[in-house]
């Protein structure tokens, strides 16, 4: 009922809103393309929308800088990743600014007026030819480039001594697993699932045993999982019951987790936690965050690594996540020496 | 009116109509109504996303247990950005835009008495009527409406275990998909065999005006690529209810092992993707067409390229059937297919530049009349320019991975299509007003219509970009629950304030609509000097369009400005309308 309320509010608004342009007697007959005042007006306007988009373009791009990712990529494909964004949004941009600037001001410059007589110009191939050159060559630039880059980002066939892990995604949680002493995972399925083997890893595989699942801290209940500095990880993902997706922002790294195969994404982190709390970036942007969590009554954090879910889940899909702890080789080995085996925990 | 044609009865003229004009105005209501709908639900959610657990009584009061205490439930979260996305890409900007402005124009652009065929259009609008009522129904299901995205990906599409939505909701939104695609199909064949086979005399396919080469070239692409995405739907239909494995393999869920085995997901999304990709399309080129036909006239100048921009389309045509596998690159694909999809997909880019330097080039030295269709049109090349310029981005797989599923690309699609597609079917409506009510709408409302939007889609979907490069991921329900995303807030609230004034910006439209059909000042038969020939019809409808003999078409629709060889404008007015024949000493373009 209380929607019906809604809704009649709306109707009224709209009949006010008539009622006053009658009101002010804008209503009058008139020749009906626009008239010569009107075009004045709005193409003076048009001018103020350019200035509006780009003060928002400057905005966004200045007023965000500290609320964007770190610059500083943590991986070394995030660095190959980085530097084409870097071009590609400079050419995006160059190229926005100046369309639009053609636009806004020609819609300004010949705004009709009386006795402005409009210039038949139906062709010209030279200018044709011209703005598809152009493009095509630009963006035959861009593809290439692009396509070093995908290689490089996704070629993991010629990896030496990668570190393998296994993400395992289920509504809504993160589990992983460690390829363990033999760097070979066991296999997994669905079917395998039972009490304690959340993963649904077949026990009877002799690479299982030794595979080290990560499991949530007795106190905290956070799961954390750890990677070593400057070691190639290989992600093997599955899912075991909707899709979802391992995105890790600060890596520039993300893949879809499919039930019913395993897919796969390289990674090399190259920037631990502790120096990632050190970089500028990071320390503004966290900065301003605890200045609003104090303002908000919540309690102060500071900067961690994390995998989110990026692939429509369910309900909780806005809060699917596992810490991620990159550290020195030394102390990554330590920790996973601490960790229990498969055998061992099960 | 039509007394010499059989008598009409108020339900064969107003309900079960086969003229395409009314069938036009009927696809037209029903979009708006159901733009309306899709509209007001993104407030809802946006009011969600600025203030996260806070009361509205709005809320409450339209959502019912889904905004419990007046804030939005997860669940109901997911089914709003679900039913908003699909009620905008099929039901408004598809059948509303489309639907509308193929059939109004069709025939009379092309000099016909009607469509080829009546009936199967009359049996298209119903169709498109039946599927959005059972999408609206679909709302109201005590488990709520499907709630998997638009895009429906199995498993979660699949499972009703896996979210309450994907129970009767989603059954009820594959049925009315299926209708609708049915009606799309009749639309777009009656399309194409209206444009091949009943233009005038005189009429080659070298003089259409471009808004018919648009609408011919959609058709085209939706009989391609509609069927896919029926037949997609159909196996998931197999897979929810009659226990096959089309999609589904390996599922362990509620605690229990499924029996689905061999199935892929990645299945659904190719053939759901071979649609999906041309319908951006099929939802960009007719807005594209309107405008083009818009800006000419307005700028009192030929289009600039008109070949070229012929070419165009057809090239994005073509390129929009191979692109797919771009929204795919991170789904496990093999990463030697991604190159493939990252090549073509950049391709697209060169056909789009040549359309937005030939819009740009008309502008170039005109006499632009600035009414608000104009406006709208000039507003679309530049949110069409903002929009499509981050698919560069999105298009090159490796960039595709840190942005993928972020805000970026929401704000990316919002603007190159949504917005872009809207303020085309504006630009439409503005435009070809009083040839489907023999009035004038108003145009200060029109202005302040116009302004409102403008700006509020620019401020909406331009920051969002850069929510997106920090890494938030869409259909997020709150941003709360990462300390990384809380200083994000400050943006949202901007967005939000942005897409109010937007929302609340249509009911000036609204009200310049529906009180224009009955107090609008009577339009005179051609108001905007226009050279189609629809202006040459008489302002009253009548079946059969023309009274005597449909017109001959003796030139090209773009004859504006011209001047002879004394640099006089022929005839003294800045427009020759295509029927006028060649006149002696006249250069044929």
């Amino acid at each position: 009922m209380k929607a019906l309320f809604y809704i009649i509010i709306g109707v009224a608004l709209m009949v006010v809103c008539w009622q006053l342009v009658k009101l002010l007697g804008l209503t009058k007959k008139e020749d009906q393309t626009a008239t010569p005042k009107e075009n004045d007006v709005n193409g003076k306007l048009m001018l103020v929308l350019m200035t509006f988009i780009y003060v928002l373009m400057v905005w966004s791009l200045w007023g965000t800088r500290e609320v964007l990712l770190p610059q500083l990529g943590a991986s070394a494909e995030a660095y190959h990743i980085d530097i084409l964004f870097k071009y590609s949004m400079a050419l995006i941009l160059f190229v926005q600014f100046i369309l639009q600037a053609l636009i806004f001001w020609f819609t300004f410059k010949y705004r009709g007026t009386e006795g402005r007589k409009a210039y038949f110009f139906a062709d010209s191939h030279k200018l044709e030819m011209w703005w598809t050159i152009t493009p095509a060559v630009v963006l035959a630039g861009m593809i290439i480039y692009g396509l070093m880059t995908w290689n490089a980002v996704m070629d993991a066939s010629d990896v030496e001594d990668p570190l393998i892990i296994e993400l395992y995604a289920q509504q809504f949680n993160w589990n992983a697993r460690y390829a363990g002493e033999d760097n070979t995972l066991g296999n997994g399925n669905v079917r395998f699932i039972k009490g304690a083997n959340v993963m649904g890893v077949d026990m009877t595989d002799k690479n299982a045993a030794d595979d080290i699942p990560v499991v949530a801290d007795p106190v905290s209940f956070v799961k954390e999982l750890h990677l070593p500095k400057g070691r190639t990880v290989i992600f093997k993902l599955r899912s075991q019951d909707v899709l979802h997706s391992a995105y890790m922002p600060h890596f520039r790294a993300q893949m879809n987790c499919v039930p019913g195969m395993v897919t796969q994404i390289k990674m090399t982190p190259t920037v631990t936690t502790a120096e990632m709390r050190e970089n500028a970036d990071t320390k503004k942007k966290f900065e301003n965050i605890n200045i609003l969590r104090k303002s908000q009554g919540k309690e102060e954090v500071e900067f961690d690594y994390v995998l989110l879910c990026n692939k429509i889940c369910g309900a909780s899909h806005y809060n699917m996540q596992l810490k991620i702890v990159v550290e020195e080789e030394a102390d990554f080995n330590a920790w996973l020496k601490k960790q229990k085996t498969l055998a061992e925990s099960l | 009116m039509s007394d010499h044609h059989h008598k009409e009865t108020f339900v064969t003229k107003y309900i079960f109509s086969q003229d395409h004009k009314m069938i036009a105005k009927q696809y037209l209501i029903t979009g708006m109504i159901m733009g309306i709908i899709g509209i007001f639900m993104s407030m809802l959610f946006r009011l969600q996303l600025a203030y996260p657990g806070e009361s509205f009584g709005i809320i409450e009061a339209f959502l019912g247990e889904g905004g419990e205490g007046g804030v939005i439930t997860p669940d109901m979260y997911l089914a709003l950005v679900t039913i908003h996305g699909t009620i905008m890409v099929f039901f408004v900007l598809t059948a509303g835009l489309s639907g509308t402005f193929s059939n109004l124009l069709i025939p009379l652009q092309i000099g016909a008495r009607d469509m080829a065929s009546g009936f199967l259009n009359m049996l298209s609008y119903w169709m498109f009527f039946l599927s959005s009522l059972v999408m609206v129904l679909s709302l109201f299901v005590t488990t709520g409406p499907a709630s998997a995205g638009w895009t429906i990906y199995p498993p979660l599409s699949a499972l009703p275990q896996a979210m309450p939505g994907s129970g009767a909701g989603m059954t009820l939104w594959l049925v009315s998909m299926a209708i609708f695609i049915a009606s799309s199909l009749l639309g777009s064949l009656n399309y194409i065999v209206t444009v091949l086979n009943l233009r005038t005399k005189g009429m080659k396919m070298t003089r259409l005006p471009l808004t018919i080469w648009a609408f011919f070239i959609t058709a085209i692409i939706g009989v391609i690529s509609f069927p896919v995405l029926l037949s997609a739907a159909l196996l998931l239909i197999f897979d929810r209810s009659f226990g096959t494995s089309f999609y589904l393999s390996d599922i362990f869920i509620a605690g229990e092992v499924l029996h689905y085995k061999g199935g892929s997901p990645i299945l659904f999304e190719h053939l759901f993707w071979f649609l999906g990709h041309p319908e951006v399309y099929i939802i960009l080129l007719p807005a594209l067409g309107l405008t083009s036909e818009v800006i000419a006239t307005n700028a009192r100048k030929p289009i600039f390229g008109y070949r070229a921009m012929i070419a165009s389309i057809i090239a994005i045509a073509f390129l929009s059937t191979i692109v797919w596998g771009h929204h795919m690159f991170v789904t496990g694909m093999n990463p030697f297919l991604g190159s493939v999809f990252t090549f073509t997909t950049l391709l697209i880019a060169i056909p789009s530049a040549v359309k937005a330097f030939n819009y740009i080039t008309t502008l170039w030295r005109g006499n632009l009349q600035l009414n608000p269709a104009m406006m709208f049109s000039i507003g679309l090349v530049s949110t069409f320019i903002t929009g499509g310029l981050t698919g560069l981005i999105l298009g090159d797989s490796a960039l595709d991975i840190n942005v993928h599923d972020t805000m970026f690309v929401v704000a990316h699609f919002h603007l190159v299509m949504g917005v872009s597609a809207i303020f085309g079917m504006f630009a439409g409506v503005y435009h070809w007003f009083p040839k489907m009510y023999g009035r004038m709408m108003n145009k200060d409302l029109g202005y302040l219509h116009f302004w409102l939007t403008a700006i509020s889609a620019y401020g909406v979907f331009f920051p969002m970009h850069f929510t997106g490069l920090a890494g938030l991921p869409r259909r997020y329900y709150n941003n709360t629950a990462f300390p990384m995303f809380d200083d994000l807030l400050a943006i949202n609230v901007v967005i939000t304030i942005f897409a109010l004034i937007g929302g609340f910006a249509q009911l000036i439209f609204l009200a310049n609509f529906f009180i224009s059909i009955k107090k609008g000042p009577k339009a005179p038969q051609n108001p905007w000097k226009s050279n189609t020939l629809e202006w040459t019809a008489p302002v009253e409808h009548m079946h059969g369009n023309w009274p005597g003999e449909i017109p001959h078409v003796e030139r090209w629709p773009y004859d504006y400005s011209k001047t002879d060889e004394n640099g006089e404008l022929w005839g003294g007015q800045d427009f020759t309308p295509q029927n006028v024949p060649i006149r002696e000493g006249e250069e044929v373009f």
